[in-house]
């Protein structure tokens, strides 16, 4: 007799992680968005794995695609996450090819669509649709909660915005009970405030048949903000939008990581990264606690295991196994894993990518705009970039 | 070749003068330098050597290391074929005994597919590469290899371990006790080499014989007339075995030319993780000198000390000299010079503590500090 086993889930996350991130310049060049480093010892993807495993969702698939090799080795089998399962667990999903040949994941709702045999293995009730390049902290099972208490057939979260920033994002308008009845995507003129997370709990029979349809559909972008949200309003479900408060980010461009970097250091951040009850997970390296020299100076920052300090650091976030040699001065900067920093460097607001060398004497940045330097680079002795 | 090497760890340490430190603890879990517990220096080496099966022998008061060990994940133990195999249903009368925890547990001896031994305590801190000691061991072959170090600080260091008597040719003569008498001695290491069969015929013979407690007191007395050989180490070795050697290693990891060694020598040293987050320096804080692990709250000021992970140093507090265990806060203007604080402590508001080198102020788990104004 065989036994099959039981595999069904109540609901599935699917992690889009494949976006290139072009506008993160040279920190995006070998590596995926959702994988650059953030936060002394994160990746941005960790924040929705591990929103994922505090909400107790535990099977997740991870939709990857352009330089997914960082990613692949970041997620592995999911066990900083605890999300090395015996049954659900993490999954990769590349694209691939099928019997009628197959593409490339021409959009968000293709990237599901083409997955489709993946998410039924499950028999899910719900779908949870998450980007894998946000940065925030949110319990996943209040809003599916909210969508069932609302009987709802797509909750949509959404946060408040200040208006005059309403024009860079899609809006939901909705009513007093959280109903949306209209969907404006960048509006000129727009009614409210409230800007869609791209986070989305949706029914699954209702979201596989649309998905089904817009794959038939020759004019769609098979985008879900674009083309699946507005085809499901006009066809009259029922959304509703879920009500954030909070810290969030999609850290898009040089200067928005720099910033969600830097906002760690604000004392008043919302997002909490020491919290205890809401732990980001990561891949943990093998070092030793930080050591700071004897004429070190460290304030107002954030430094890690394997770091090794002995000048000035001010205002500044550290990956494992930095370097910083004698009267040098870090500040306003974010410095990745394993660069080594000489003696008497100076580098102000400046992004250093990982495995760099920065040789003595040399001096980086203008403390106006931020100067970005990628992986394994070296600067040499007496060097100027500004 | 090391396919042919499984690991023993025998935890019959002598806690008797770190008794501050153990009282919920076995010596082998006592959290150090910030981030470890003392046996991941003895797995992490046995592991960069290649050996995949490890037995540890535990006695009572062992949640902690369980704990800690779990499935053996950092250490890469978790293993389909061998891995890491715990005995911590032991309880002997006197502690140092392992004979009879070896004896009830023999079947894991007979069922593991290795014929050679590497036999170990925890408490000897270094990063050794077993493989050259091995390389030694089956060319002289010998019945039994010792590892020793040649130390030339006895009378501050290593008391009460023992002492190797070498011929010329590192054959070992006798084996005594170190006492401080010459400050040039070679201590061994407690590490021992030796074929599985023999193992168990020293099993054998204490248990027929009666006349040993354990497998180290056999050896040392060698009435079997073994050729048993020493290894010379020459690399940075501590043993813990003193509230006092415990603050005096905590604090060589200080100096970066020995912590580049012990961490970074042969092999890495692996630990569990606990995905605290980085540790945030305040606007105010002052540090210099120290080993800060992560999760850490800093706003007052830190020097030459050791901090493990989640410690809080609330503003104007003051550490100078002191070796923080994981979860303690130190509250405002708190002064505290050559503590060690085991995990989980409080101190109050400008309380004052001040210890000695010689002689640290010891602050078990769990305490609680009032300050002495609220008395008054």
């Amino acid at each position: 007799m065989v036994v099959m086993q039981m595999l069904k889930k109540q609901i599935l996350a699917m992690v889009l992680a494949g976006g290139q991130g072009t506008r993160l310049k040279v920190l995006t060049m070998n590596n995926a968005k959702p994988a650059v480093p953030f936060g002394g010892k994160y990746r941005i993807i960790d924040f929705t794995l591990s929103n994922c495993s505090n909400s107790g969702i535990d099977t997740i698939g991870v939709l990857t695609q352009y330089q997914p090799h960082i990613l692949n080795a970041h997620i592995g089998i999911g066990t900083p996450w605890d999300l090395d399962r015996n049954s659900g667990g993490v999954t990769i999903l590349p694209p691939h090819i099928r019997n009628d040949g197959g593409n490339w994941y021409m959009g968000t709702a293709d990237a599901i669509f083409q997955n489709i045999n993946f998410i039924d293995r499950y028999e899910p009730e719900y779908i949870l649709v998450l980007s894998g390049d946000h940065i925030y902290k949110m319990d996943y099972s209040q809003m599916l909660k909210f969508h069932k208490k609302k009987n709802s057939d797509v909750t949509i979260a959404v946060i408040d915005i200040p208006m005059e920033e309403a024009n860079r994002f899609g809006i939901m308008n909705s009513d007093e009970s959280n109903k949306i009845f209209e969907f404006e995507e960048k509006p000129q003129n727009p009614k409210s405030n409230k800007a869609s997370m791209g986070i989305y709990i949706f029914n699954w029979k209702i979201l596989k048949k649309f998905l089904i349809e817009d794959s038939r559909d020759e004019n769609s972008c098979h985008d879900f903000g674009k083309n699946i949200i507005p085809k499901l309003l006009i066809s009259g479900y029922d959304l509703y939008a879920f009500p954030y408060k909070g810290y969030w980010k999609d850290v898009g461009t040089i200067e928005s990581l720099w910033e969600a970097n830097m906002d760690l250091l604000n004392p008043e951040n919302e997002l909490n990264i020491h919290d205890r009850d809401w732990k980001i997970y990561s891949v943990t390296p093998t070092l030793p606690p930080q050591y700071i020299g004897s004429k070190a100076k460290v304030f107002n920052s954030l430094i890690v295991e394997g770091c090794s300090i002995l000048g000035t650091v001010n205002n500044s976030i550290l990956f494992p196994g930095v370097q910083v040699g004698e009267n040098s001065i870090i500040e306003d900067s974010v410095i990745m894993s394993n660069t080594k920093i000489g003696n008497d460097v100076v580098i102000k607001k400046s992004i250093i990518g990982s495995d760099t060398i920065v040789r003595s004497n040399s001096i980086i940045g203008n403390s106006k705009d931020i100067t970005v330097i990628g992986d394994y680079e070296e600067v040499k002795i007496n060097c100027t970039i500004k | 070749m090391l396919k042919e090497y499984m690991g023993i760890i025998s935890l019959n340490e002598d806690d008797s003068h770190i008794k501050s430190l153990t009282s919920s603890r076995p010596l082998a879990a006592i959290p150090i330098f910030g981030r470890y517990r003392i046996i991941d220096f003895v797995l992490s080496n046995m592991v960069n050597a290649g050996i995949t099966n490890i037995g540890i022998y535990t006695q009572d008061k062992s949640r902690s290391l369980l704990h800690h060990l779990q499935s053996g994940k950092p250490w890469d133990l978790n293993r389909k074929i061998n891995g890491l195999f715990l005995f911590n249903f032991n309880f002997s009368d006197i502690k140092t005994n392992d004979i009879y925890l070896l004896k009830d547990n023999i079947d894991y001896l007979y069922r593991s597919k290795q014929n050679s031994i590497i036999f170990s305590s925890s408490n000897m801190i270094c990063n050794i590469d077993y493989k050259k000691a091995i390389e030694y061991h089956e060319k002289e072959g010998s019945d039994v290899t010792i590892i020793y170090k040649k130390v030339h600080n006895s009378e501050c260091s290593f008391t009460n371990c023992s002492i190797l008597n070498l011929s010329s040719d590192n054959k070992v003569i006798s084996i005594g006790k170190n006492i401080g008498v010459n400050p040039i001695c070679n201590i061994s290491m407690d590490m021992f080499i030796m074929k599985k069969e023999l193992l168990l015929d020293i099993i054998k013979e204490c248990i027929s014989t009666g006349n040993y407690k354990s497998i180290k007191h056999c050896l040392y007395s060698n009435n079997l007339n073994l050729n048993i050989k020493g290894y010379p180490f020459n690399g940075y070795l501590e043993c813990v075995n003193s509230s006092n050697s415990y603050y005096k290693i905590n604090m060589d990891m200080l100096n970066q030319k020995i912590s580049r060694e012990l961490f970074f020598g042969t092999g890495l040293i692996y630990t569990k993780g606990q995905d605290a987050p980085p540790t945030k320096y305040a606007e105010g804080s002052a540090v210099s000198n120290s080993l800060i692990a992560n999760g850490c709250i800093i706003e007052g000021s830190v020097k030459n000390s050791i901090i493990s992970r989640r410690v809080v140093v609330g503003k104007g507090a003051k550490l100078d000299g002191c070796i923080i265990l994981q979860n303690c806060e130190i509250r405002e203007n708190a002064k505290l010079a050559r503590v060690i604080m085991d995990k989980n402590v409080v101190i109050e508001k400008n309380k004052e503590l001040k210890g000695d080198i010689q002689f640290p102020v010891v602050i078990e788990k769990n305490s609680y500090c009032y300050s002495l104004a609220k008395h008054a």
